[in-house]
């Protein structure tokens, strides 16, 4: 028999294959590792917020300030770049450690003044989102040679699918999380404050560190997909990326992580993300919808799956 | 057993900005043995624990484990020493597999990443120590409270205890299963770990301790051996009257005046109170009398409407009543101060005013408002009648001490005009003076006609002012005193007998 916590995760990955299967009988060329691959490369900066976000949530947290610190990510680089001239190997390292700090210093406000995490993170989201337009409210070019080869780098399998840089990272990403989540220490610690922390301290789980350390990765992340984003614009804008942080938590719920903490697989997370990448991919492919209907199928499924969680939680097991 | 101390506390202070929770408590313990810590609610049990398991820093005294001083900063450092807890609430984590909570933050590590295969078998062997042959990958939350004990006490015992403390283990176990875990706190002991055992079910205090520390209002009252502790001697020292130097108060009669204003006749509920009878006359103090958990609350909750009587009537002012909530006792002409005034009895941030008002505007129904100058007088007459210290009517509650809030929840009440007022614990956590002034309050509402239910755990109290006791035990009436019967002596032969 299956066991009972896997059956979120279940049912994410039944539901992708379902409307992948939906749209490849309805649509010529929809059932192909191109279409299949595009998903990951395009939403490959969506994917690497939410994995970060997939920690935060699983502690029973909530990080609001992804999608801004990705648009500070890209001013930054593209002002460090255009007009400081500094190679973007320097300039990667750099932004990547300010994002950390940053989430550090989040997660030690959340963690010694007993604040709200939505409301340290709301406020993080202000900052980063207002520094970004302070530096420059025009969206500033990148021009150099390392990003057109970035861009470029890459290799083809089953033909015609391409794998570029963003779904290398992605899946690198990914990969590290899910080791890290499943197989580390921290990531033990990780789902015991999100049961309860209060027991998880009572067992001696050092609640400062752990906390501390579960925003930093998100904010790393959050710069590495802001990164990763200004690869497929090569400009960097205040204004960019917008609600990218409620696409993640709809990312991550979808995926099958409870939103309450404590349960969760980092893989679902990436599931989350290919079926929000495929309902877009079926309305494109239908052309007649608006676009806008993404979100609210998008919408019918958190609730869905909202619902599904209530129930798993409320049945009690045997 | 031998006689090595492993644990030793000396001369413990606590104190905390409200109150001086322990007062220079020793506390003993040996390799090798049980040792019951007892005390009623408040006597400083629970800070006493986590003083010794890092949850408080401790004011002043000492700590020695081994005979080396120790100061732990939080339950992880405890635990790395050697000193394990298990709560009554079991604190593990339901979301993780039975494995996963056994070692949590100590996992076994290959190549940096944990050995999941290892785990699980160790944890299964573990567990078959203690004769339980679960599945370890399941989650904790599929196993009833029971097993989740077991699991919680393997852990600790697993990081090196030497001294394991088992907070209220049994109160949410039955009969089988507390046989199940005293067999195993024989086989700890017999391993050499001091096991500190807190309950407040004498009967397995007698059935497994080698030994017994009592605490009451924040100090030691003594160290005993099991063996040569009567009941009636223990539960002397728990509530807090040597059996000699009693009986200087004079009970007020006051029975034999009116007719029964409450008569309640086998009221009960399953699981929580077995059908009791009690009638209250008008101005007569009733006394409810038993230690804590032997259904004194659970009497006056069931009389005021908080839980729903399983069975029995109740006639109260003459009409048979049958209250679905407070609210209908209260238009009927009751009030309760409960047991927690925390929790359940001030609204800390309204102010005095605002929290005396409550009752009596509950009673007339909301659309007839107080007028804020009424509010204003009632408030200012309670604050002079009761001799409330405050500056001003308008100060948060949570701004005055214990015993000042008892007395604006007191005033609450009277405001209502009740003609039965039932207080659970109403002193406790006050301090003496403010002690003495709501017995002699309770005197004079009494004298006024009013008829109280008085529940207590102090029975000098008690028979200070009881015109009639009723003693529970196990969450059934044992007895019933009247008039000149009503004496410790016999309060506490009523509750120890077997």
């Amino acid at each position: 028999m299956l066991n009972r916590k896997f059956i979120p995760l279940a049912v994410t990955c039944c539901l992708f294959f379902l409307l992948f299967g939906v749209g490849s009988i309805q649509f010529e060329g929809f059932g192909t590792p191109r279409v299949f691959f595009n998903l990951l490369s395009d939403n490959a900066f969506l994917i690497i917020a939410a994995v970060g976000m997939t920690f935060v949530i699983l502690s029973g947290g909530i990080d609001l300030s992804v999608g801004a610190v990705i648009a500070l990510t890209g001013v930054v680089c593209s002002i460090l770049i255009s007009k400081y001239q500094w190679h973007p190997l320097i300039v990667f390292p750099v932004v990547l450690i300010g994002g950390t700090a940053f989430g550090a210093i989040m997660g030690a406000i959340i963690h010694y003044y007993k604040m709200q995490p939505f409301i340290v993170t709301l406020a993080g989201m202000f900052f980063a989102r207002g520094l970004a337009s302070v530096i420059s409210e025009e969206s500033i070019p990148i021009e150099h040679e390392f990003y057109n080869d970035v861009s470029a780098f890459g290799f083809e399998i089953f033909g015609d699918a391409w794998i570029g840089s963003s779904t290398i990272i992605c899946l690198m990403v990914l990969v590290v999380a899910i080791i890290a989540a499943h197989y580390t220490r921290f990531g033990g610690r990780v789902y015991a404050i999100g049961g309860d922390a209060n027991s998880a301290a009572l067992m001696g789980i050092p609640l400062a560190a752990t906390t501390i350390r579960i925003y930093a990765i998100s904010s790393f992340l959050a710069t590495l997909a802001g990164i990763v984003y200004s690869f497929y614009t090569f400009s960097g804008y205040s204004l960019a990326a917008v609600g990218v942080e409620l696409d993640a938590i709809a990312a991550v719920v979808i995926g099958g992580t409870l939103l309450t903490g404590g349960y969760g697989y980092m893989f679902g997370t990436l599931m989350g993300v290919l079926i929000m990448g495929v309902v877009q991919t079926y309305i494109s492919f239908d052309g007649t919808l608006s676009s806008w209907w993404t979100k609210i199928v998008i919408g019918g499924l958190l609730f869905c799956f909202i619902a599904l969680q209530q129930v798993l939680v409320r049945v009690k097991p045997r | 057993m031998n006689s090595t101390p492993v644990l030793q506390l000396k001369g413990i202070h606590k104190i905390f900005p409200s109150v001086h929770a322990l007062k220079g408590v020793n506390f003993t313990l040996r390799a090798g043995e049980i040792h019951a810590l007892l005390g009623e609610n408040g006597a400083g049990k629970s800070t006493l624990i986590k003083v010794m398991t890092g949850v408080y820093q401790r004011d002043g005294g000492d700590i020695l484990l081994d005979g080396q001083p120790i100061f732990p900063n939080n339950t992880g450092d405890a635990q790395a020493l050697g000193v394990s807890t298990m709560y009554q609430e079991v604190n593990l984590l339901p979301n993780l597999t039975v494995a996963q909570n056994i070692y949590l933050g100590r996992e076994p590590r290959r190549f940096g990443l944990i050995n999941w295969g290892k785990v699980n078998r160790d944890a299964q062997a573990l567990l078959k120590g203690y004769d339980l042959d679960i599945d370890v990958t399941l989650p904790l939350s599929s196993y009833s409270i029971a097993v989740q004990q077991l699991i919680a006490i393997a852990r600790g015992v697993d990081m090196s205890a030497k001294v394991l403390i088992l907070d209220e283990p049994t109160a949410s176990l039955d009969a089988d299963e507390v046989q199940s875990l005293f067999r195993i706190m024989r086989d700890l002991k017999a391993r050499g770990i001091g096991i500190v055992f807190v309950t407040h079910f004498l009967d397995q205090v007698y059935a497994v301790c080698d030994r017994i520390t009592v605490l009451r209002s924040a100090q030691l009252v003594g160290e005993f051996e099991t063996a040569t502790l009567s009941r009636t001697e223990l539960i002397g020292h728990m509530l807090g009257k040597e059996l000699a130097a009693l009986g200087e108060h004079k009970p007020q009669t006051h029975s034999g005046g009116g007719d029964a204003l409450l008569n309640a006749q086998g009221i009960g509920r399953n699981a929580t109170l077995s059908p009791t009878d009690i009638q209250v006359c008008k101005g007569e103090v009733v006394g409810l009398a038993g230690l804590l958990g032997s259904g004194r609350t659970e009497l006056c909750r069931l009389i005021f409407g908080v839980d729903k009587k399983h069975n029995g009537t109740v006639t109260f002012n003459g009409n048979t009543v049958n209250f679905n909530s407070p609210r209908d006792a209260i238009s009927a002409g009751m009030g309760l101060c409960p047991e927690d005034r925390k929790h359940d009895g001030i609204l800390g941030q309204l102010s005095i005013r605002e929290n005396m008002i409550l009752a009596r505007q509950i009673k007339q129904g909301w659309w007839k408002f107080i007028s804020r100058k009424e509010q204003e007088e009632i408030a200012n007459h309670y604050v002079k009648e009761l001799s409330i210290a405050t500056s001003d009517i308008e100060k948060p509650i949570e701004q005055l001490s214990g015993g000042n809030q008892q007395k604006v929840i007191l005033a609450r009440w009277l405001a209502a005009n009740p003609s039965l007022l039932i207080l659970d614990e109403p002193t406790r956590g006050i301090d003496i003076g403010a002690h003495a002034e709501i017995i002699r309050l309770i005197r004079k509402l009494c004298d006024q006609g009013l008829a109280l239910i008085v529940a207590s755990s102090e029975l000098e109290e008690l028979v200070a002012f009881s015109s009639k006791i009723i003693v529970l035990r196990d969450r059934q009436k044992v007895a019933e005193l009247e008039d000149d019967a009503i004496n410790p002596q016999r309060i506490m032969q009523a509750i120890a007998s077997n």
